[in-house]
């Protein structure tokens, strides 16, 4: 189904049914929702849906970009509005979303695991060099314009850390964020090693949440 | 009534051409005054205002021997309502309107946002800009009351909720309709210090008129304040890099949209060609308040770089 995100239109799939509590699959930059995206999620008891970013997937390409995490945080929101509370799991860059919301709607998610995936680093923990060219957009997806934008997009380790103790001091979960994947850039290595955050792998992670 | 009702401001002129520049499929309304063969610069406006804001300013600077270029940014004044904003982007809409007017370089001049723009672009494309003044537009820390951390927590954590409750609304979001007053004492609370007069002025520029009332042109979905992991002292470390003349000019008198920066947080980030100046009486609309002593202050800094 298609949700609106201000001028942007967003694709929410179900990619596969049932009752309870949804996990809500963040596909990584450059990516789209796909059922084969995270092996794994298999384990998880309830309905499993999966969000399409803005400019990515089947949802619409925004004319003239601008593209930034805190957006992305906006559309999952909107998948949120829709479907309730929610369990979210992403990859890399939505990873880094799940994180976001996590501090944004602690009484919305259900725990947050970040993953493994294309942009994780983000442009690291400082702003480098600007750089103001950009390709065009056709109005195909992955918008390239987004491919750049979100690679530069600046994730300092205090700034991730206190969306880390939003999601622990008011979500009520004393695990709020599981971080399951290999890499730490210095955002996540920051994150990991908050209070109400653990390191685990993806089906401890699910096991974890599932029982909340 | 009138369909279009206009209202005059001593010393203020509506542009002599409006033209618009696309840029990356945003279409941005440009208005220009002064001679089209006269030496160009570019004049960027702060966040929440618009082109017409100049009115005073940049017809009495192109009476100098300028052409003046500004334009509405995206969202703002008579440009498009974008599906997105962001920084980067709003430099890049710079970029097409310099490119609109030369294949070269120009003197740039902005204030607030636009001022901070305007640095981060001669910052960006050195080749493109040769001179720079910045009116108020250098952030030099977080406007953030100094409380605990779980005060703070509590603090972001209701900012965050209202973005994402705003970000929710955004589609059908309108801007509130009234009176030319009701606009303009509305627009008094961002512009305390600016009279009534010119306020009213700026409603009919920056406000249409719909079967309800007025409302304000720019783009419901824009929302004051906001939050991010960017950092006020980064603007000033792209400063420090510079080559080109540089002039920052500054008021004295704190006040709601300023960013309560002095002369003495910027010295050690001055570039080697570069001096800010302080205005004793003035609030954050310094060219609005002494659109004579900024005018003169930027023909003086500019006479070096330009030959008008």
């Amino acid at each position: 189904m298609m949700l609106r995100h201000n001028k942007v239109e967003l694709a929410l799939w179900e990619l596969r049914a049932g009752s309870g509590r949804p996990l809500l699959v963040l596909h990584g930059l450059g990516e789209r929702s796909d059922p084969g995206l995270v092996p794994g999620t298999d384990a998880w008891p309830g309905p499993v849906h999966g969000l399409d970013f803005t400019g990515h997937g089947a949802s619409s390409v925004p004319p003239g970009a601008g593209y930034y995490c805190e957006i992305l945080m906006g559309d999952v929101d909107q998948a949120i509005a829709h479907l309730g509370p929610v369990t979210v799991v992403g990859r890399g860059l939505g990873g880094y979303i799940a994180l976001l919301i996590a501090g944004g709607r602690p009484d919305q998610v259900r725990g947050a695991i970040i993953l493994d995936g294309p942009g994780m680093h983000g442009g690291g923990p400082s702003p480098t060099t600007p750089n103001l060219l950009r390709p065009e957009q056709t109005g195909a997806t992955p918008d390239p314009v987004a491919l750049v934008e979100l690679a530069q997009d600046v994730r300092p380790p205090d700034y991730a850390r206190t969306f880390a103790w939003q999601a622990s001091a008011l979500s009520g979960l004393d695990t709020a964020i599981a971080v399951a994947g290999v890499n730490r850039p210095p955002w996540l290595a920051e994150v990991a090693s908050q209070p109400g955050v653990v390191e685990t792998d993806l089906a401890g992670a699910l096991e974890l949440f599932a029982s909340v | 009534m009138p369909d279009v009702e206009t209202r005059t401001h001593p010393g203020a002129r509506r542009p002599d051409r409006t033209r618009r520049v696309g840029s990356g499929g945003i279409g941005l309304a440009v208005h220009e005054w002064g001679d089209e063969d006269a030496p160009p610069v570019l004049l960027a406006h702060g966040g929440f205002d618009f082109a017409g804001t100049y009115d005073v300013f940049a017809p009495m600077l192109a009476e100098r021997g300028y052409r003046v270029v500004s334009w509405d940014q995206r969202g703002h004044g008579d440009s498009d309502h974008a599906p997105l904003y962001q920084w980067e982007a709003d430099i890049r809409d710079s970029l097409a309107v310099l490119q609109s007017v030369t294949d070269g370089a120009l003197p740039v001049i902005g204030h607030s946002k636009g001022g901070s723009l305007m640095t981060q672009l001669a910052a960006s494309m050195p080749h493109r800009v040769t001179a720079v003044v910045n009116i108020d537009g250098l952030p030099s820390k977080r406007s953030m009351p100094d409380v605990q951390d779980r005060d703070r927590t509590k603090l972001l954590a209701r900012d965050l909720e209202n973005w994402l409750d705003h970000r929710r609304r955004a589609a059908d979001a309108e801007r509130k309709p009234g009176t030319i007053e009701e606009l303009a004492r509305r627009r008094a609370r961002m512009n305390p210090r600016l009279e009534q007069g010119w306020l009213e002025y700026l409603v009919t520029v920056g406000a249409r008129r719909d079967d309800d009332g007025w409302r304000w042109k720019i783009d419901p979905s824009l929302r004051m304040g906001g939050f991010g992991p960017w950092r006020p002292e980064w603007s000033l470390y792209r400063l420090v890099e510079l080559a080109v003349p540089f002039l920052a000019v500054l008021g004295t008198e704190q006040e709601e949209m300023g960013w309560g920066t002095t002369v003495d947080d910027i010295v050690p980030y001055l570039p080697p060609r570069g001096r800010a100046v302080q205005v004793e009486g003035v609030g954050h609309f310094v060219h609005i308040e002494r659109p004579a002593d900024v005018v003169e202050m930027v023909v003086e800094h500019l006479a070096p770089v330009v030959a008008t």
